[in-house]
């Protein structure tokens, strides 16, 4: 697998590894089945994500993207937050080799899922704000992701 | 990095220094095409058929039974659809195989059940071993082929090839083996194990890549695969690859003559790695305990993933391989693992270790070492293993 430096990096060192306790929002995206599940935690004060966490069960690029997801959002607005694409994640890390593409598609919505998971707690509907968030990115039937 | 342990040998293997010694000759003054009338020409025949005949002993078959092919994959490609395609004349329709071959039978059996073959695929069990009870109850009068490999080359499980060759034989029933994993390390004879095909790779026993051969027993019509010339007594076209051909026999007359002290060396560590790894908490072992290739490890560690599990060994200077779906260039993680009963969760997070000759105790003791906090870190920052601690507290 031809990953650049900055994926090694972030993968060998990843950034805002671990859990959070009170986190303000929790998010979780993929599927065992599938091989990829990451998690998201975010403190929030203001608007401002003030801290992220995470957890990823998955290859060497969803590690990494992870870690570069956090990295990105860390201090930004949820506005913000809720900009950044998988397309972003990708190119802060130098690229990705084609085949996981998706997991940066993983970051981009653990981090909407976080955030959804915040406006769900203040009691305020998500979806409008956040959109829909599929269950996992692959294409439908590809993967054996649904029990 | 400083020190390499490659423990990757059911992928390839170095090509060894008597292999390579062997061929040097056949890439400078001996360059000359084996079918040309010249000295020149008449010298590389020559080293071709020293060649064969040091095959055939290591096989316990005639020299006029082995066939030189591009690869393993060539090999299994010619035997299934040579077959096949010989035995569709006489109304024979039916191939039977086990569900955890390699892609190169199982994709030529794919594309002949598109041309109108009906296949049925022996269930491996748990342990990775078909059973020949099962094999038996397949078999109709429609059957053209048993394929069954010799060895799994990813969990290493040894299938009871001799039982097999005997109710083909009994049946009348053609009997192929990919021997790939097998040959050079374990003891084969194609008349005591009644195996009517046996596909071979060099690089998988020191020897050179791109070459590889087919035992075809003597009597035995096969469609030919690679037309366009009179090579192989015309029945596999090509220029031989005779550089190739000489490294594969110089490289199996060594692992054949060493392969009884080899085995000893291999098992002592491979029984080392399992017993050590099997500590660490929700690992198992996948395939048979000790129906298993002398180098073969192959766990799984549940709430990791095994792409991560590989990149982390490199950084400790240690290559191996995984079945994990990363690795395997589909969605699905490894289809061996599977169909030994492995839910895709555990079978993303397996790890083959398989060793050769080359391998030492230190290796051993080294990845006995470096390997647990791997998992343990890789379990740290993993989610799904905060669910399976959650679930059996």
């Amino acid at each position: 697998m031809a990953y650049s430096e900055k994926v090694m990096d972030h993968f060998a060192n990843p950034r805002n590894v671990g859990e959070m306790l009170e986190a303000d929002g929790i998010g979780e995206v993929g599927n065992p089945k599938c091989g990829d599940i990451m998690k998201m935690y975010i403190k929030v004060k203001d608007n401002v994500i003030t801290d992220v966490k995470f957890k990823t069960f998955g290859c060497g690029a969803a590690i990494a993207t992870s870690s570069m997801a956090t990295e990105l959002i860390k201090g930004k607005t949820i506005d913000e937050a809720l900009k950044l694409t998988n397309k972003a994640v990708m190119e802060a890390l130098d690229g990705l080799p084609p085949v996981k593409i998706h997991c940066s598609v993983l970051a981009e919505q653990a981090i909407k899922s976080a955030i959804a998971d915040y406006y769900t707690k203040k009691g305020i509907n998500p979806t409008p704000i956040v959109g829909e968030i599929p269950c996992c990115d692959h294409e439908h039937g590809s993967c054996n992701c649904v029990e | 990095m400083e020190k390499i342990i490659y423990a990757d040998n059911a992928a390839t293997t170095s090509v060894s220094k008597i292999a390579l010694n062997a061929m040097l000759p056949f890439y400078e003054s001996q360059f000359g095409n084996p079918s040309s009338v010249y000295l020149l020409g008449q010298a590389a025949k020559k080293a071709i058929e020293d060649a064969r005949e040091i095959i055939a002993s290591c096989l316990g078959s005639n020299s006029n039974e082995i066939f030189f092919t591009s690869c393993g994959s060539e090999s299994n490609n010619w035997a299934i659809k040579g077959v096949a395609h010989n035995l569709i004349k006489k109304g024979k329709n039916h191939i039977i195989t086990s569900k955890f071959e390699h892609h190169a039978v199982l994709h030529p059996i794919k594309s002949l059940e598109k041309e109108g073959f009906s296949v049925t695929y022996l269930d491996v069990h748990e342990d990775g071993i078909i059973r020949v009870a099962e094999l038996e109850q397949a078999i109709t009068d429609k059957t053209a082929l048993v394929t069954v490999m010799y060895a799994n080359n990813e969990i290493g499980t040894i299938q009871p090839i001799k039982e097999i060759g005997n109710i083909c034989r009994k049946h009348k029933v053609l009997f192929h083996t990919d021997a790939v994993q097998a040959v050079g390390n374990i003891k084969i004879d194609v008349n005591d194990q009644n195996i009517d095909m046996l596909s071979i790779s060099a690089h998988k026993f020191h020897g050179p890549k791109g070459v590889g051969a087919l035992y075809v027993r003597r009597g035995i019509a096969l469609d030919q695969l690679i037309e366009g010339g009179a090579q192989e007594r015309g029945r596999r076209a090509g220029t031989e690859n005779v550089a190739g051909i000489v490294g594969m026999a110089a490289a199996l007359k060594v692992a054949c003559d060493g392969m009884i002290k080899r085995e000893e060396k291999l098992t002592a560590m491979r029984d080392k790695l399992i017993e050590n790894l099997s500590k660490i908490e929700y690992s198992r072992l996948n395939g048979h305990r000790t129906k298993r290739l002398a180098g073969n490890v192959n766990m799984s560690f549940n709430g990791i993933e095994g792409e991560s599990l590989l990149l982390m060994l490199e950084s400790k200077g240690i290559c191996a391989s995984s079945g994990s779906a990363c690795t395997s260039g589909s969605l699905d993680p490894s289809h061996v693992l599977l169909a030994i009963g492995l839910p895709h969760e555990i079978a993303h997070g397996s790890l083959r270790l398989s060793l050769s000759d080359e391998n030492s105790m230190d290796d051993v003791d080294y990845i006995i070492d470096v390997l647990p906090p791997i998992v343990e870190k890789l379990r740290s920052m993993s989610p799904l293993w905060e669910k399976i601690i959650a679930k059996n507290k």
